[in-house]
């Protein structure tokens, strides 16, 4: 096994995208991600890479949609109130076939909101968060370790299905330090003919473009896209199953709530309860199969969460009344504790 | 002798090539409409051109080549 | 001989501009720099949003079109993907240079990006049906300055210029017009420095382009270009704003 290194959450996101072949970073400083453009800083000079402090979140993501169109593997990073400044951007991108890595490592919101760790973009991430039918590849780590790794993974399928990719982690994940492998599987980046390279003459110009005028063309372009994600949901949902096996309970949870919740479903089973635990690891494309399946066995369902119920909306639609869906919840940049969702789990109905 | 060619199919009629003649050589058609529905540019007088090119950089759209 | 057609790096396709507009002059120049430097094959050009959108339809190099505004962001992050490689523009009206991309323009000119902007200024919104821009002149009757701009209620038109001259970064800035044929040439100069300047690892050189829009000015052709001599070159003086280079040779 490969000699382990301990990091933050947000270094090993940086050092695992530099050894997935990004030389390109534009960022903005944010609370609580700036480690990354810190870690960025540092060392992109050193490989012959950019790093850029951009003059807003706007501007970095449209350098980032620049890099991508000629062809670079490029990322940049925020927190909640910054990733709704690059919406924009994620749209255009979007329209435009581009693939790139946004990061957001979450705060309390809405508005300024806070600095601590919080998961209530999950609707802003999962349905696009900017103009325009289209969605996200959103990637859900919940170790330091997912970090490093979920980054090297959403560079190839940003780079495998030409969209933009979130990883959307929390200010706990960001700050937290782990032991990490960087001992990373790094497929090649795949050639790009498409991309604005210049023609060197030697072939018509290539245009990156999302304005389509003609509503029949733009309404086929929307339908090629939605296509394109069919096959993503086929072929690239991620999710952990734990002690699910004979699970009367399923706790749903991702990130930092979901080691949470694994907390208490090992304190839970050692109580006789019959519980288990559905992580998902890609919220887009969501784990609905799996849910749906559970929901079969199970008789009741919990979504653990650091928003007011968001992701509840997916599992319900998953479990489609097979059983009832419940909420347990802290906000605001609170994390709630192994005992209030043990709560949940024997009592039902805990909230907050 | 100079020789001017014109793309009249992409002419708008605008006429800026008109007033930068010095010898007075251009008109809009009168007789002619092209598929956008504009009278495009010819030359009324092609004895007079001296191939000084300002019709053509004074043009938007690049309907004249200019030969001398 | 031909003395004059067409430019190599233009394409084929029928410019969408309304009669006399002379966004078609200022294409063509670029795409006369383009040929004249043998550097088509290299170039990428960034569309803006605006009247000139479809840019990329009519320039043959590889073509990218940006969010409203951050023409000078995206063109940042293609120079900065192959910085030796590729010859990076921007072509971008008065709205999105300077209204609603104003921060993306101060910051790369601040960095001096080694970039080419080509600016646009009608003192319009063109595309959008002739609204007030952040260049209209005082005075000037729009489609949202009916009465004229009121400068009490609306505030000063913005001389792009100058304002960038302040900045230490910026290598060339230069203000050119496109309404008779001296003013041409001596643009189509301007525009060749200023992709000279990046061929040469100068940095940040932007040519502001007094233009007309006969359309929403409510004018004919002609009318227009007068009072591009009449009324903007007052208020927008021709010149050369600043050249680093050459400044640097006469403190030599």
């Amino acid at each position: 096994m490969a000699d382990k290194v301990l990091m933050k959450g947000n270094e090993a996101i940086a050092e695992a995208a530099i050894r997935a072949g990004c030389r390109h970073y534009f960022g903005y400083p944010i609370t609580p991600q700036t480690e990354i453009a810190a870690y960025m800083a540092k060392r992109m000079p050193k490989i012959g890479g950019t790093f850029l402090q951009a003059e807003s979140e706007i501007a970095a993501i449209n350098m980032v949609y620049g890099a991508a169109s000629a062809g670079k593997r490029a990322m940049t990073s925020s927190s909640s109130p910054g990733i709704s400044l690059k919406g924009e951007g994620i749209s255009y991108m979007a329209g435009s076939d581009l693939p790139g890595l946004i990061v957001n490592v979450q705060r309390g919101g809405p508005g300024l909101g806070g600095i601590q760790p919080s998961q209530s973009d999950y609707f802003q991430s999962t349905r696009g968060g900017g103009h325009g039918d289209y969605h996200l590849i959103v990637l859900a780590p919940a170790s330091v370790q997912e970090m490093a790794d979920m980054t090297v993974k959403a560079f190839d399928l940003a780079d495998k299905y030409r969209m933009p990719v979130m990883l959307l982690a929390d200010g706990t994940m960001g700050q937290m330090m782990e032991p990490v492998s960087l001992d990373l599987s790094i497929a090649e980046a795949p050639e790009k003919p498409w991309a604005t390279t210049g023609t060197k003459l030697a072939r018509p110009h290539n245009i990156v473009n999302s304005l389509s005028l003609v509503p029949e063309e733009l309404e086929k372009l929307n339908n090629a896209r939605y296509e394109k994600y069919e096959i993503v949901k086929q072929n690239e949902v991620m999710y952990e199953e734990y002690m699910m096996d004979d699970a009367e309970i399923c706790v749903v949870a991702f990130g930092i709530a979901a080691r949470v919740s694994k907390n208490a479903v090992v304190a839970a089973r050692k109580n006789g309860v019959k519980v288990g635990l559905i992580r998902p690891i890609t919220l887009w494309p969501f784990p609905a199969d799996v849910i749906a399946k559970a929901a079969d066995k199970a008789k009741r369902f919990i979504s653990v969460e650091l928003s007011m119920g968001q992701m509840i909306e997916d599992v319900r639609l998953a479990v489609n009344g097979k059983a009832p869906v419940e909420l347990c919840y802290r906000v605001g940049g609170m994390i709630p504790t192994p005992e209030q969702v043990l709560e949940a789990i024997e009592n039902g109905g805990a909230k907050s | 002798m100079a020789k001017l060619t014109f793309k009249t199919e992409i002419c708008k009629g605008c006429g800026l090539c008109i007033n930068v003649c010095p010898k007075n050589v251009l008109e809009l058609s009168k007789d002619k409409l092209n598929s956008k529905g504009h009278h495009p540019i010819e030359a009324a007088r092609p004895d007079d051109c001296i191939g000084c090119a300002f019709c053509a950089t004074m043009c938007p759209d690049c309907v004249i080549t200019v030969e001398r | 001989m031909i003395v004059f057609q067409k430019p190599h790096a233009l394409t084929d396709a029928p410019m969408h501009y309304c009669p006399g507009c002379t966004h078609g002059i200022v294409h063509r120049l670029v795409a006369e720099a383009i040929d004249a430097l043998g550097i088509e094959g290299k170039t990428v050009g960034i569309a803006p949003v605006g009247c000139s959108v479809m840019a990329y339809n009519y320039f043959a190099c590889d073509m990218i079109e940006a969010a409203h505004g951050r023409a000078p962001a995206v063109a940042t992050g293609v120079k900065r993907s192959d910085p030796d490689g590729l010859v990076v523009f921007t072509y971008q009206g008065d709205g999105d240079l300077a209204s609603i991309g104003m921060a993306e323009t101060v910051h790369a000119a601040a960095r001096n990006e080694n970039i080419t902007v080509i600016f646009i200024n009608n003192a319009i919104y063109g595309m959008t049906g002739g609204q007030m821009a952040p260049t209209s002149l005082p005075g000037q009757v729009t489609q949202t300055s009916p009465y004229g701009r009121d400068v009490k209620a609306c505030g000063y038109p913005v001389r792009v210029c100058e304002m960038l001259a302040t900045l230490d970064g910026p290598e060339y800035l230069e203000r050119v017009a496109v309404n008779n044929i001296k003013n041409i040439k001596a643009a189509g100069k301007a525009i060749r420095k200023a992709f000279q300047n990046q061929i040469d690892g100068k940095g940040f050189s932007l040519i502001e382009v007094i233009s007309s829009c006969p359309t929403n000015w409510g004018m004919t052709p002609q009318k227009a270009l007068e009072w591009i001599d009449e009324k903007m070159i007052p208020y927008y003086p021709l010149g050369v704003y600043k050249d680093r280079s050459a400044a640097k040779e006469e403190n030599a």
